[in-house]
């Protein structure tokens, strides 16, 4: 298979002449920037997965709505693909551009148009920062909640396509519990208003739809997000333990105990080590495993909570518990779980990070799980978990220059999200499918039920050109790869 | 309380699926029915009467996973019983129009209650559905975990589709544990005086879980840690209401619901929307829950000018419960959005067996 695009599974490629495209787009929009040359399209070639990387047929980089309509309608008439882009921090290569496609790059709508905050609202162009989002609210009191580790950089465009998370969802929702309003732009270059600045709008939950799309419906080209007000106090508990599954039965005590924190997160050793040495965030490199957990809200609330999870924490078996002395101490914290990725990534050329969510009372069975795999496949496996949850991030370190080893590391990958699937999860809880696990969309779904993902697909971009080879896989691809499955389950019994 | 007719466990996923590609197989329409309690909330539909309530239980609840999920057919008090039992709600309070109110109405109509702008809505605690597909064919989508962005999102569409687009057969959500403290206030204001309080209040972070401004007086409830409840209630001070009220406006069992000729209307508006240019419409006189966001309306006026005068402030006019045949439920969309309503009808139910004209007559 072609991890790039495989015509055979992904569907026909357009036969394309690339000049006369550029000349047609030329003519139907004089201002709009388009690149051609290799060495310009070459920063685009790859989104946060860098493994995959391949050059588009053309890079447009629009600076107004107008020029993206006009584009979508050419395209559509030309029946030339479009992939859009954010900026270009997703991990699941769902930007990744095709070879016979047009890459629509929205990064210069940077503009916040608007924040109210009566309203407690923030209107904004789709290139804008997840995080100056919250800078811009500030302030006023507000915030914007989601916040995925790339908040300094990805765009909130990309937040809604991919229904970004972070870590502080189990209290304060994912990106589709956080947009009010998206202006769209269909493949056929029509404007649609989904959701409203009520509290919500008559027929179907289009917005909701939309929302983890991943550019496959339409093209967001305005966003209308929710903010809060910021809590008044926010403490930060770290607690260690000498095994792996005490730390896991620790969460589900918190939360039985009928509280639900703000940030609730989990290391294993390796990943402590790997942030500890890199970042010094104060982490107790001796433990298996940590857990951090903030507790926000009103004050009082919050003094009396840290004492309930202090008992509960006890009780779980935590070697050492701490709770950060001062907001300096909560960011140092904080500091060692939000950048584990490139701590991780230090200790290894090379790092695949997944994104499989779990049922939390499986935790201790799917580590075990991954333990093994990560023994018969020879490759390290580090463990940041949003514990909270459920949504694990195993980052498999592995050397791309050794021969064969980043498909070691795929396979690997793909059997950790397969066997999240198997305990009742999900292959992602906030990566996005994209390209990257279009193959083990074939293991959560049956055929009958991805046919209603391409029919939802169909009704908006009926001839496919809207980011396609993505998300969704199609039949051949599924009857593929069942195939190579069962041919490798085959051999596993005899050998 | 167990009746021998009407098990609290029942399985009848296979004969809903039988139902449904028999009636497919026909091109015969279905209207679906849970209690019946919601019928008035959209247009007549014809068609042969598909029962979900046979198909009924809870099939998975684990308080420590915050998880639990449901038959569609289940009655609602029995879910909000089982939940309560472990010190856990549905936090988007959905209004219960009587015993028979079933879970798969509750997802299907997808209407919320009092702590809907500050908890969110029945959408959001959605995690995943079992929905039976024009072909008949029982297929899953999202889960029973909190994150998961594998596929589109067809869970969530489900919710306030009413059946259009499938049958509901089961539902997970995301359930939270009861607030510690809850206490209630009445604020004798005028609403001018509650609107700017409420803005102010909003910027905050009080523990504040509902409002609503009704004959005169703001009515505020506070939930979360007893500290900062007993701390806010102290601030803000006005006289104790009975919690029981929360209920009353969440059910819609007070005065206003039932008194007067004229049709009901829900107006949904953003919550700092300013007196509507309705003409002849005292605002006084109508319940403003939700922070101003779910205005309840009672007016002869025609639903063109009541529709236009919310569209005007950025919201929409819903004519709620019995009306005369000539006003259509819900407001009309743009062109372009109807037609991909269109589309999505006929790609998910292309001989239109399902709730046919529910929502608007062209699907």
């Amino acid at each position: 298979m072609d991890i790039l695009y495989d015509e055979r599974l992904d569907g026909p490629v357009p036969k394309l002449d690339k000049a006369a495209i550029r000349d047609t787009l030329r003519q139907a929009i004089p201002d709009l920037t388009l690149l051609h040359r290799e060495e310009d399209m070459r920063p685009f070639e790859c989104d946060g997965l860098s493994v995959y990387r391949t050059l588009p047929l053309l890079v447009a980089l629009p600076d107004s709505m107008a020029q993206v309509e006009r584009l979508l309608k050419e395209c559509h008439r030309l029946g030339v693909p479009v992939v859009t882009r954010g900026a270009g921090t997703g991990l699941s290569a769902g930007a990744l551009p095709l070879t016979h496609g047009v890459l629509l790059v929205m990064s210069r709508f940077s503009r916040i148009l608007e924040i109210d905050p009566e309203a407690r609202i923030a209107r904004v162009e789709p290139g804008v920062r997840n995080l100056a989002i919250s800078e811009a609210a500030s302030p006023y009191g507000l915030y914007y909640a989601p916040d995925p580790s790339s908040q300094i950089a990805c765009s909130i465009g990309g937040n809604v396509a991919e229904n970004a998370g972070g870590v502080h969802c189990l209290k304060y929702g994912l990106t589709v519990h956080n947009v009010v309003k998206v202006e769209v732009l269909t493949i056929e270059g029509e404007r649609m208003t989904l959701g409203s600045d009520a509290l919500d709008a008559p027929g179907f939950d289009l917005l909701a739809l939309f929302n983890g799309s991943e550019g496959m419906l339409g093209v967001v080209t305005e966003i209308t997000v929710k903010l809060l007000p910021k809590p008044e106090v926010a403490k930060v508990l770290m607690a260690s333990f000498d095994d792996v599954e005490k730390a896991g039965n620790a969460v589900g005590a918190i939360i039985e105990a009928g509280i639900i924190p703000g940030g609730l997160e989990m290391m294993d050793k390796l990943a402590i080590v790997a942030a500890e040495d890199f970042i010094g965030a104060g982490y107790p490199v001796e433990a298996e495993a940590i857990l951090l957990c903030e507790l926000d809200g009103v004050e009082a609330d919050v003094d009396d909570d840290c004492e309930t999870v202090r008992r509960v924490l006890e009780k779980a078996g935590a070697t050492g518990i701490q709770q950060a002395r001062d907001d300096a101490e909560r960011a140092k914290f904080w500091a060692g779980r939000k950048n584990a990725f490139p701590a991780v990534g230090r200790m290894s050329p090379d790092y695949y990070c997944m994104d499989g969510t779990i049922p939390r009372r499986e935790l201790a069975r799917v580590l075990k799980g991954i333990a093994e795999l990560s023994q018969r496949y020879g490759l390290r496996v580090a463990n940041v978990f949003h514990a909270g949850d459920g949504n694990m991030h195993p980052l498999i370190l592995f050397d791309a220059n050794r021969e064969g080893e980043l498909a070691v590391a795929e396979a690997l990958g793909g059997e950790i999200l397969e066997l999240c699937v198997r305990v009742g999860g999900t292959i992602t809880g906030e990566h996005g499918v994209g390209r990257e696990k279009i193959n083990q969309m074939c293991a959560q779904f049956r055929p009958d039920e991805l046919a209603t993902f391409r029919a939802a697909k169909a009704a908006f971009d009926p001839r496919d050109l809207l980011n396609p080879g993505k998300n969704i896989p199609t039949p051949a691809r599924c009857s593929e790869f069942r195939t190579i499955k069962s041919a490798a389950a085959d051999t596993a019994q005899q050998g | 309380m167990t009746n021998a007719t009407t098990p609290h466990e029942q399985d009848a996923g296979a004969a809903l699926a039988e139902r449904v590609r028999q009636a497919s197989a026909d091109a015969t329409p279905l209207r679906i029915a849970g209690g019946d309690t919601r019928g008035f909330y959209g247009r007549e539909v014809e068609g042969s009467v598909l029962s979900v309530r046979e198909h009924r239980g809870i099939t998975f609840y684990d308080p420590v996973e915050l998880v639990v999920s449901v038959r569609a057919g289940t009655p609602l008090a029995e879910l909000e019983a089982a939940l309560a039992e472990h010190g856990q709600m549905l936090p988007f309070e959905p209004p219960r129009y009587g015993e028979a109110s079933t879970v798969g109405g509750m997802v299907a109509t997808g209407l919320s209650g009092p702590r809907r702008p500050w908890a969110g809505s029945v959408r959001d605690f959605v995690l995943g559905t079992r929905v039976i597909n024009h072909e008949g064919i029982e297929q899953r989508f999202g889960g029973e975990v909190m994150k998961n962005v594998a596929g589109y999102d067809l869970s969530r569409l489900m919710v306030g589709a009413q059946g259009t687009l499938g049958l509901i057969t089961e539902v997970s959500f995301k359930v939270l544990p009861t607030p510690g403290a809850t206490r209630s206030l009445r604020l004798s204001l005028p609403l001018d005086e509650a609107r700017l309080r409420l803005v102010e209040w909003g910027r905050e972070p009080l523990p504040i879980s509902a409002a609503a401004w009704l004959d005169g007086a703001l009515h505020l409830r506070l939930e979360g840690g007893p500290s900062s409840v007993a701390a806010t209630r102290a601030r803000i001070g006005g006289d104790e209401l009975d919690n029981a009220f929360w209920s009353a406006l969440r059910d819609q069992r007070l005065a206003f619901f039932s008194e007067g000729e004229a049709p009901l209307w829900r107006l949904s508006l953003p919550h700092r929307a300013p007196t509507l240019d309705l003409p002849d419409v005292d605002e006084s006189l109508m319940i403003h829950d939700w922070a101003g966001a779910q205005r309840w309306l009672r007016t002869e006026l025609n639903a063109e000018t009541v529709r236009q005068a919310c569209q005007a402030a950025g919201g929409h006019a819903t004519c709620y419960g019995p009306r005369p045949a000539a006003i259509e439920p819900f407001t009309p969309l743009p062109e372009v959005v109807t037609k991909y309503h269109r589309n999505l009808k006929a790609q998910l139910d292309p001989k239109g067996i399902f709730n046919r004209g529910r929502l608007y007559a062209a699907f």
